[in-house]
Formats: C-alpha cells, sequence, structure tokens
C-alpha cells in the first residue's frame, strides 16, 4: 500500500472525514437535528459556524445528521446493487445460453426507461420510507452493475483455470464466488465508487423533489429543498449541501481512480 | 390502444390536452440547451486533444469534473444565487406564456438553459475527448503529422471525420440524458414544463398522469437511443453488413 499518489491520499482523507462524520453524529453536532435553536435564517457566527435555517434551526447540526442520512442510504443502497447485480452478471455469463439471455434482455428492458422517470413512477404507487427508497434505488441500479459484471465474466470465463475448475468437477456457486469473483474484483471495486456517487446524487434528487427523506428528517437534498425560498433573498444556506455533495463526490472519485489506475497497472499497463 | 390518455385523478382534467403546452414547452427549453451545447462540446473536445496534458486541458477536465460531480439541481441554486440574486442579469424563475415575444423567452429561460447545458456539456465533452484521443493512436495521425501538418489541421482533417461516429452516439444519449435533466431544472425554476407536472402528480399520486408522462420521456429516451444506433450504422459501413 506504499506510493499512494497525493491526489488517491486525499480523497481517501475526505471520504473517511464524512463516513467519520455520519457515523459520530450525534456526539459531534453542536444542536440536535430538530431542535430551534436560534432565529430564521441567521448568519453564521460563532454559536452557529454555518448560520440557522429557514425554521431556525442549527444548519450545521442538520448538515451533519442530513450526511448520515445521505450517506447511510447510498451506502445501503450500493450494497444492494453490486450484491444482486454482481451475482446475476456473473450468473449469466457462467450459465450462458438462454439463462443469459432471458436475464440480459430483461435487464434491457428496464435501463431502457430513464432510472429518475422510473423512479418517480415506481414511488408514486408505493409508500415512500426508507427501506422503500433503498430497494427502489438499489434494484434500478443494479442493471448498470450487472452489464459490467457480466462483462467482466465473460472474459474471464474463457480462462483455462475456470475451464479446469469446471473439469475437476465443481459447482456452479464455486466458480462465480471462488474464480470468477477474486478476478473480477478490482474493477468493480472501482466501479463501486461511481455507483455510491451516483447514488449519492440520487437520493439528494428525490429528496430535492420531495419524494425522498420525509421532514423532520435531514438529509442533504432536503436541506436543499427547506432552504431554497432563501436564495432569491440572497440567503446562501442552500448551498451548503452542494459544497459537501461536490467534495464528497470529488474525493471518492480521486479513490476510485487510484483502484482503476492500480489495477490497470497489474495487467501489464494496459491502457 | 386509442392514444387517449385518460383524465387526471385529482383534477378530472383531461392528460392530452395539459401536457401538449407543456410538452412544446419543454421542447423549447431542451431545443435551446442542446443547440448551445452540442457545438460547444465538440469544440471544448478538440480543444483539449489539441493541447493534451498541457494547462487548457486540465482546465477543461477539472470544470468538468466538477460539473458531473455537483447535482443538476444544486448548479440551479449556485447560478440562480449568483446571476440572478447577486449580479441580477436574468430572471431567477423561468415564467413563460404565449404572450412573450421570442427575446423575452430567451431572456426568460437563460439560467435554465445554462444549467442543462453544463450538465451535459460535461459528459459530451469528456466522452468526445476520449472518442479523439482514441483516434488519434492511429497510424495514418502519424502519418499526417509526420507530414508537417499542425495539430489543428490533424485533428479537423484526419482525426474528427474518423470519430463522428462515436460523437454523434455520444451526442445522442446525451439529449436522451437531457430529458431526464430537464425534469429537475424545472422545479428548481418553476417553468411550466412536462417535468413540473411529473413531480407534481408524483406526490399528489394521481397514477394516470404520472402514466403519461412517464410514457412519453421513456419514448422520447429510446427514440433518441434509437437514432444513435442507427446513425452509428449509418456512419460506419462495416457495421450494415452483419458477419
Amino acid at each position: 500500500m506504499k506510493n499512494i499518489p497525493i491526489s488517491a491520499l486525499i480523497g481517501l482523507f475526505f471520504t473517511a472525514l464524512y463516513f467519520l462524520a455520519a457515523i459520530f453524529a450525534p456526539l459531534i453536532s453542536p444542536y440536535g437535528m430538530a431542535e430551534i435553536v436560534g432565529d430564521v435564517w441567521e448568519p453564521a457566527s460563532a454559536q452557529f459556524l454555518l448560520g440557522t435555517d429557514n425554521i431556525g434551526r442549527d444548519l450545521l447540526s442538520r448538515m451533519i445528521y442530513g450526511g448520515r442520512t445521505t450517506i447511510f442510504i447510498a451506502t445501503a443502497a450500493t450494497i444492494i446493487s453490486f450484491t444482486l447485480g454482481s451475482v446475476l452478471g456473473f450468473f449469466a455469463a457462467v450459465a450462458g445460453g438462454w439463462v443469459d439471455q432471458v436475464l440480459s434482455r430483461f435487464v434491457d428492458l428496464v435501463m431502457s426507461i430513464p432510472t429518475l422517470i422510473f423512479a418517480l413512477v415506481v414511488l408514486s404507487v408505493m409508500p415512500v420510507t426508507v427501506p422503500v427508497l433503498i430497494f427502489v434505488m438499489g434494484l434500478l441500479d443494479s442493471t448498470r452493475v450487472y452489464r459490467l459484471a457480466r462483462a467482466v465474466a465473460v472474459d474471464i470465463e474463457v480462462m483455462d483455470y475456470v475451464e479446469a475448475a469446471r473439469l475437476r468437477g465443481e459447482k456452479t456457486a464455486w466458480i462465480i464466488f471462488r474464480e470468477i469473483l477474486p478476478n473480477a474484483l478490482s474493477p468493480l471495486v472501482a466501479e463501486m465508487g461511481l455507483r455510491f456517487i451516483f447514488m449519492v446524487l440520487f437520493v439528494s434528487t428525490l429528496s430535492f423533489l420531495g419524494l425522498g427523506i420525509q421532514p423532520p428528517e435531514a438529509d442533504w437534498g432536503g436541506i436543499v429543498k427547506e432552504n431554497k425560498d432563501g436564495i432569491v433573498y440572497g440567503i446562501p444556506a442552500a448551498l451548503a449541501p452542494a459544497f459537501a455533495i461536490a467534495t464528497l463526490a470529488i474525493s471518492v472519485n480521486l479513490v476510485a481512480d487510484w483502484v482503476l489506475n492500480r489495477t490497470t497497472s497489474l495487467k501489464g499497463g494496459r491502457g | 390502444m386509442t392514444g387517449d390518455l385518460g383524465t387526471a385523478l385529482t383534477s378530472g382534467a383531461y392528460i392530452t390536452a395539459s401536457i401538449t403546452k407543456r410538452l412544446s414547452n419543454t421542447l423549447f427549453l431542451a431545443v435551446w440547451a442542446a443547440i448551445i451545447a452540442v457545438p460547444l462540446a465538440i469544440f471544448l473536445g478538440l480543444l483539449a486533444v489539441r493541447f493534451k496534458d498541457r494547462w487548457p486541458d486540465k482546465l477543461i477536465s477539472a470544470v468538468t469534473l466538477a460539473s458531473i460531480s455537483i447535482p443538476e439541481f444544486l448548479i440551479g441554486y449556485v447560478l440562480m444565487y449568483l446571476i440572478a440574486v447577486k449580479l441580477r442579469w436574468f430572471p431567477s424563475v423561468a415564467m413563460i406564456n404565449d404572450g412573450m415575444s421570442l427575446g423575452e423567452k430567451l431572456s426568460a429561460i437563460a439560467l435554465p438553459v445554462t444549467v442543462l447545458t453544463l450538465v451535459v456539456l460535461a459528459h459530451m465533452m469528456r466522452m468526445t475527448r476520449a472518442a479523439i484521443l482514441n483516434v488519434m493512436q492511429s497510424a495514418y495521425i502519424e502519418t499526417a503529422e509526420l507530414k508537417g501538418l499542425n495539430g489543428f489541421q490533424v485533428i479537423f482533417r484526419h482525426a474528427f471525420p474518423n470519430a463522428i461516429a462515436p460523437i454523434v452516439n455520444v451526442v445522442m444519449l446525451n439529449l436522451a440524458y437531457l430529458v431526464v435533466g430537464v425534469v429537475v431544472i424545472e422545479v428548481v425554476f418553476v417553468y411550466p414544463g412536462m417535468g413540473q407536472y411529473l413531480v407534481d402528480h408524483v406526490s399528489k399520486r394521481d397514477v394516470p398522469v404520472v402514466q403519461a408522462c412517464g410514457l412519453i420521456f421513456a419514448a422520447v429516451y429510446i427514440g433518441l437511443n434509437m437514432i444513435a444506433d442507427i446513425v452509428a450504422i449509418l456512419s460506419n459501413p462495416r457495421l450494415r453488413h452483419p458477419k
């Protein structure tokens, strides 16, 4: 793990910072999440480091709790989409034939509708709760992971060692988890960073549209929604989440880039 | 299959009638964004390739990476804060109606168009750059360079024509992406279009309207993707004859 480039170190540092802030939110936030402590839209001061929001709650505390919700949902949805997408993708590549055809065409069908529109249509008939949100996001995004996992696995599946395993009489599950998964892990990990960012943006967008996290729970998209009216009066409270999302996205991207570069150089510097 | 989209549950109004007006508004917004974004993206892509690994390339890459990392609605609010509230160049909400002249309409939609342009520009420019860089590794590019042609001539005359297929593909895919971006941007700028109609009725749980909007958005998205495939086949004769 030596020779980590400086950009990846910065990325790792900020990513870790956000995750730690999310985990220890109750310890580090100066006020309670839904506690009304001051006047409406107070400017930043020593008492309220980022000022207060549209009904006088401390903005910094809400940002920390909001980050907790956003990061938790994005992480949970990423785990679902990766588990489901990669297992199905590997399975399709190993099984081949009509199994592959049925799965791939179904995924094409789901992918032919834009994710946001699909999610809006689903959320118009389902109750908007956190588990539903996580499942809808995870399932819709697993189609992208499926495509990548299948493409990677198809290349590995024709390797000699996979054939050797087949000749030894190993079952499909062994081939998927013991032969293909270890070799496909690095591109998948790099992709995971990008999917995680996509999830953060996705859940923020949904909350912003009022269809994600419901008040009084805080999340970054919701904070924008609550404070957007302030923009017209020149109060920049709604811009705080913009900064948070952008820095988180850029730092995760830096880490993902590094993982991707590291894996390509392992394979003899292709690309 | 009659093409009748029915009536809205909440208001009882005919969906077709409400959608027609809003659809034309949305298309007005999307078309202007496309007119600005497409040539600009290709030009910036070419510029980045010409000055590869030097400061113009790095600057363009950094700015586009940043604009990919921020969700559309936040870019919208940042611009609204800076341009509409602080500088007062353009109105902060994009209300348009039939009585306005083209100039007034354009001034009203200037901000949403800028945001949409920024959002798709980043993806388009990055992919244009990648497509041309891919072509730049070919042997005939080296020949052209050895003949003594300057950088821009090599890119315009030799690399660009061969990169048209992937670029058109990228442009179409991003126009399809524009369809989704429009939903969020319309809510931000209170623009009377399809996206706002959709989001309003999702929160009211008005299923027929959501279905109708979903149908139209999906149809546009699939249509643009199909055009991308067809153009790819047209521009590359090798794809016309399957082996």
